[in-house]
């Protein structure tokens, strides 16, 4: 930071034909502008053009986007996937509106545990909790044994769109939870006790005033989980759903000898939906000043729930956390069990999995804090950075970068590694002189442009909560820039840069599409590789499961320590302790 | 730089990474199999020849293709190890393979009726493999069925539902079988066979192991899959077992030197190590369970376990596979296959099981008219967008691959739009034939 303290200084030094007169803030922009073009747009443009080629000349054409819409099953797809996407929104909404406003507005006890373990689906890989969900929930399942076994009927929860739904909306509704959780925190209580003061109380109250308050964080959680669906590809892929639009590409892009240029074009439209999705969701929180200048507010205020109260609440956040935590049950039964098979327990119970684990899982889980941790360093600051520039510069295409950072999102992991790989195909890295395409900083750097968006949403609801006026006051008091960024709004984003590094990290610690791209060889493999490894094998089911129970473990001590300064965080601001 | 500061360095570099191998002589393998299965191998090796370090690498066999593919020119893998020879012989059409030339005694040309190496010498095969269902005992017993034993009992309306595959647009060793039953039964008669099938599937599976591990859960009944998977399976302890049709193909699994390997010496020296005895009896490890391609290593495998090489062994007989048929329309059939199947699933699964109440309905009646309507219906999912002819037509099938070879070179059409008409036709066929088959059960 201390460069930019003192904006411009290196400047000074240098003549001005060299080095045009740039402020310290435009210059981080240019410098994060480079980064994505170079990381994001470069890959996927070397991937995507296909779409615009003629597979039999190689000329320029639209032919492929005419094929498309004139496919059936590609509009059946787009139709799937948005009914998908669509569903899971709702789904993951009523999962996390209750643990949400729960955990924030009453006194409940565990409600940091109650955060924190709601917390815990995101950090499953995607495969790992197809598979513990089909031993729970599948046509087999535990439930829909003993459901025959007891009555002769069976649900079909896994089936079709149905199973993608539900693992989708318990994979992502974190997403919902986590933004929706920070923004009920940061409302300021005097706008809801002006509320109580003309009348308002209950469900109108909630309606009327808190909600609508709570929205940035909503929006941003409901975004993210919209996009994220919906151009999910692991779900889809592990339940078997063809007929929807990120499988249908990967499904043609991964094929030997396919590469007719459908999946090109899937892997265009997707992005420019997504885009598309972001852009409404900006346009609907656009003129809104959700931003209250008395910070420190200490959220709303909680009160005490009465007996029947407390009862009820309870036995709802029982209910929906045993529904959210079923991956994770499984996947503790399947860890430890000997023979899982057409049964609603597994035969018989052994340790002999973790020991066959423990032997050759080691690097995995250094590598993987290596990777999602220096991608989560990087991709907060990124973040922050650009939040900053967006929300409160006039820096010109300050927008673009929101849109560059947040268009990674939409960009399948499968088509960023392909595209990694033809970048930097034939570099070789400095002074070692190893090729860099097999170089693990391309996986970290993979994970870190993949991850950004998360980050950056976290970043830009925390800053949408900080008032500009404290910055103001900042600055009429002498402060600088950077000493203002510094001191006042770092500070008061700590929550949301907290979540969005937690967000990255663990999502980044289970990622699999881009790496299995890039991995290069055994000894640079992160965890999630390893336990795709593992569970590739009849006889490595038990050991796979129990790498991803050790993963779940790492992620979620992490999560609940995060949690830990969050709320520390929050004790010392409500009782004015804080400098 | 100077090379003590480079030094220092890498010296760092290693201390941080903790990649430990860099002093031994790395050879970089590129496969498919799973760890059980490199796993035992690489330790034989390594045992066998101290200083040599094997640098495993999993990927899928499509993704372990593009992998060289992509990195051609500036490549780090020294072998290519995997099952399907087609991906094989993409990579040997890209000239991505070297000439292999490694030296082996007691290996015979044939497997079955199946040429064991290349001609060409660019791949070798190290161990075999068939196709077989496999079915788990519980399920079975849960759903009172009986194990079936040849193709065509799969398309029994009692396994409706129970029966799962893997796409052989997405698994090399699927493809192989889809192709078996394609040139065993001939064209028409195949792919009418695979609908008949596929109708009673529960699931298309992404990738190949989906298969075995929906058997081995119990998510679905029986399996169509490579035999390995069924004996390792059950050696692994689930309640599962394994049988070959008599229609099935023993094809080898291959390995093969990189082009410009940077190791090729070391790469050589494993495909060699291999072909020994000591290397082929690893075969025989209980979670490997792979033909050896060596005779006389049938000697030390456990009863019970199938030597195609003994006398009188039909594995593997029935089929004379023809690779260049299989090669000419590679893709042509995996898109065939998903666009009649694999993408339409459902369409399918109502109509199959709309003849088949009409069939149950009608079994011993002699209702003349339901037996047209239903022999009509059955034409109409049996009817096939192309012929034989059409499928080994060079230019057509060109529509499917990848490459253009010149810039000149022009294809009639785009494969969007032919599947886009192969998708209306089944669409429209499959609800025909349900709608005729649910008159005739009505009747």
């Amino acid at each position: 930071m201390s460069d930019t303290s003192r904006p411009g200084s290196l400047a000074d030094k240098l003549p001005s034909a060299l080095f045009p007169r740039v402020s310290g803030l435009g210059m981080v922009a240019l410098l994060i502008a480079l980064l994505l073009i170079g990381l994001l747009i470069i890959p996927v443009l070397l991937v995507i053009y296909v779409a615009f080629q003629d597979p039999n000349t190689g000329a320029l054409t639209l032919n492929n986007f005419q094929d498309f819409f004139g496919s059936s099953l590609f509009r059946e797809s787009f139709w799937n996937s948005f009914y998908v996407s669509a569903m899971s929104v709702v789904v993951a909404t009523i999962i996390a509106l209750p643990l949400a406003y729960i955990t924030t507005r009453f006194n409940f006890a565990g409600s940091m545990v109650i955060q924190s373990l709601g917390f815990i689906p995101l950090i499953m890989p995607p495969f790992v909790g197809a598979v513990a969900m089909q031993l729970i929930f599948g046509r087999n399942g535990t439930i829909n044994l003993l459901l025959k076994e007891k009555f002769g009927v069976s649900i079909p929860f896994m089936d079709g769109l149905n199973g993608v739904i539900l693992v989708q909306s318990i994979h992502y509704f974190p997403f919902i939870l986590i933004n929706l959780s920070t923004s009920l925190r940061n409302i300021d209580r005097s706008m809801e006790e002006a509320a109580q003061n003309l009348g308002s109380y209950g469900m109108r109250l909630f309606r009327r005033v808190v909600f609508p308050l709570a929205m940035p964080g909503y929006i941003a959680g409901a975004a993210l989980v919209f996009i994220k669906v919906f151009d999910d590809l692991g779900t889809p892929l592990l339940l078997n759903v063809n007929n929807m639009l990120a499988p249908q590409a990967f499904l043609r892009i991964s094929s030997i000898g396919i590469s007719d240029p459908m999946g090109y074009v899937i892997s265009f439209i997707l992005v420019m939906f997504s885009i598309f999705s972001l852009w409404a969701s900006f346009l609907f929180m656009r003129g809104k000043d959700y931003s209250t200048v008395q910070k420190g507010g200490g959220g709303l205020s909680k009160r005490d729930l009465r007996t029947h109260e407390k009862i009820m609440a309870y036995g709802v956040v029982a209910m929906i956390l045993l529904a959210v935590l079923s991956p994770h049950i499984g996947l503790t039964l399947l860890s430890f069990a000997t023979i899982w098979s057409y049964a609603p327990l597994p035969d018989g119970y052994t340790m002999q999995n973790f020991v066959t684990m423990w032997n050759s899982s080691g690097e995995y889980i250094t590598n993987t804090v290596i990777y999602a941790g220096l991608a989560a360093v990087a991709d907060i600051i990124i973040g922050t950075a650009i939040a900053y520039i967006v929300m409160r510069t006039k820096i010109f295409g300050r927008k673009a970068l929101d849109y560059l950072a947040t268009a990674a999102l939409a960009v399948p992991g499968v088509v960023l590694g392909i595209g990694y790989l033809r970048l930097f195909h034939g570099m070789e890295v400095p002074f070692s002189g190893e090729p860099m395409a097999s170089w693990w900083v391309i996986i970290a750097l993979a994970l870190m442009i993949r991850r950004l968006p998360y980050a950056l949403r976290a970043c830009t609801a925390a800053l949408q909560q900080v008032s500009v006026s404290l910055e103001e006051a900042a600055e009429n008091l002498g402060a600088s820039k950077a000493r203002t960024v510094k001191k006042i709004v770092v500070p008061l984003m700590t929550g949301g840069i907290l979540a969005g590094f937690v967000t990255s990290f663990a999502t980044a610690a289970v990622e699999l599409s881009a790496t299995i791209m890039l991995v290069s060889s055994d000894s640079d493999a992160p965890l999630a590789y390893g336990i795709y490894l593992f569970m590739q094998t009849p006889s490595g089911r038990g050991a796979g499961a129990a790498l991803g129970l050790v993963a779940v473990l790492i992620v979620g001590l992490g999560t609940f320590l995060s949690q830990m300064v969050v709320e520390r965080d929050k004790k010392y601001r409500m009782s004015g302790q804080e400098q | 730089m100077n090379s003590y500061v480079r030094g220092t360095l890498a010296a760092a570099l290693l201390a941080t990474t903790s990649t430990m191998a860099m002093a031994a002589d790395k050879v970089v393998v590129i496969t498919s199999f799973p760890n059980s299965m490199t796993g035992p191998i690489e330790a034989a090796f390594e045992a066998a020849n101290p200083g040599v370090d094997l640098e495993i690498l999993n990927k899928k066999t499509s993704a372990g293709v593009k992998y060289i593919q992509e990195l051609a020119g500036a490549n780090t893998a020294d072998v290519f190890w995997a099952s399907a020879p087609d991906a094989f012989e993409v990579l040997k059409g890209d000239n991505l393979l070297a000439t292999a030339s490694v030296t082996s005694t007691g290996i015979p040309d044939t497997i079955g009726s199946y040429p064991i190496n290349d001609p060409d010498g660019k791949y070798i095969g190290f161990a075999a493999a068939g196709y077989g269902i496999m079915w788990n005992e519980r399920y079975l017993k849960g759903n009172d069925l009986e194990p079936a034993k040849e193709w065509s009992d799969l398309k029994n309306p009692e396994y409706h539902g129970h029966v799962g595959m893997s796409a052989p647009s997405r698994s090399g060793t699927t493809h192989l079988t889809v192709e078996t039953l394609l040139q065993g039964e001939g064209w028409d008669k195949g792919w009418a066979e695979w609908k008949w099938i596929a109708g009673n599937f529960a699931t298309v599976t992404e990738r190949s192991f989906g298969v075995p591990d929906g058997v081995n859960t119990g998510n679905f009944g029986l399996g169509i899959v490579i035999d390995f998977f069924g004996f390792s399976s059950k050696a692994s302890g689930f309640p599962v077992d394994f049988a070959y049709p008599t229609v099935t193909a023993l094809v080898p699994a291959n390995i093969a030197v990189v082009n410009e390997a940077p190791n090729g010496d070391g790469a050589r020296a494993f495909i060699e190590y291999l072909l020994t005895p000591a290397g082929q009896e690893v075969l025989l490890d209980p979670a490997i369970m792979r033909l050896p391609v060596n005779p006389a290593t049938y000697e030390a495998a456990p009863k019970g376990f199938p030597n195609p090489f003994a006398e009188g062994s039909t594995i593997g007989a029935a089929v004379e596979f023809d690779v260049f048929k299989s090669k000419a329309r590679y893709n042509l059939v995996n898109s065939m296959f998903d666009v009649m199947i694999t993408y339409r699933l459902d369409d399918l699964r109502s109509a199959v099981r709309a003849v088949q109440l009409a069939e149950a309905k009608h079994a011993t009646g002699d209702n003349a008219e339901a037996k047209a309507l239903i022999a009509e219906a059955r034409a109409l999912i049996e009817a096939n967008p192309i012929d034989e002819a059409q499928s080994l037509d060079a230019d057509f099938a060109a529509t499917f691959t990848k490459k253009r070879k010149k810039v000149t070179d022009t294809v009639g059409e785009r494969q969007a739009q032919v599947e886009q008409g192969w998708d209306t036709m089944v669409v429209e066929n499959y609800r025909r034939a349900q709608e005729l088959a649910e008159k005739a059960a009505a009747m």
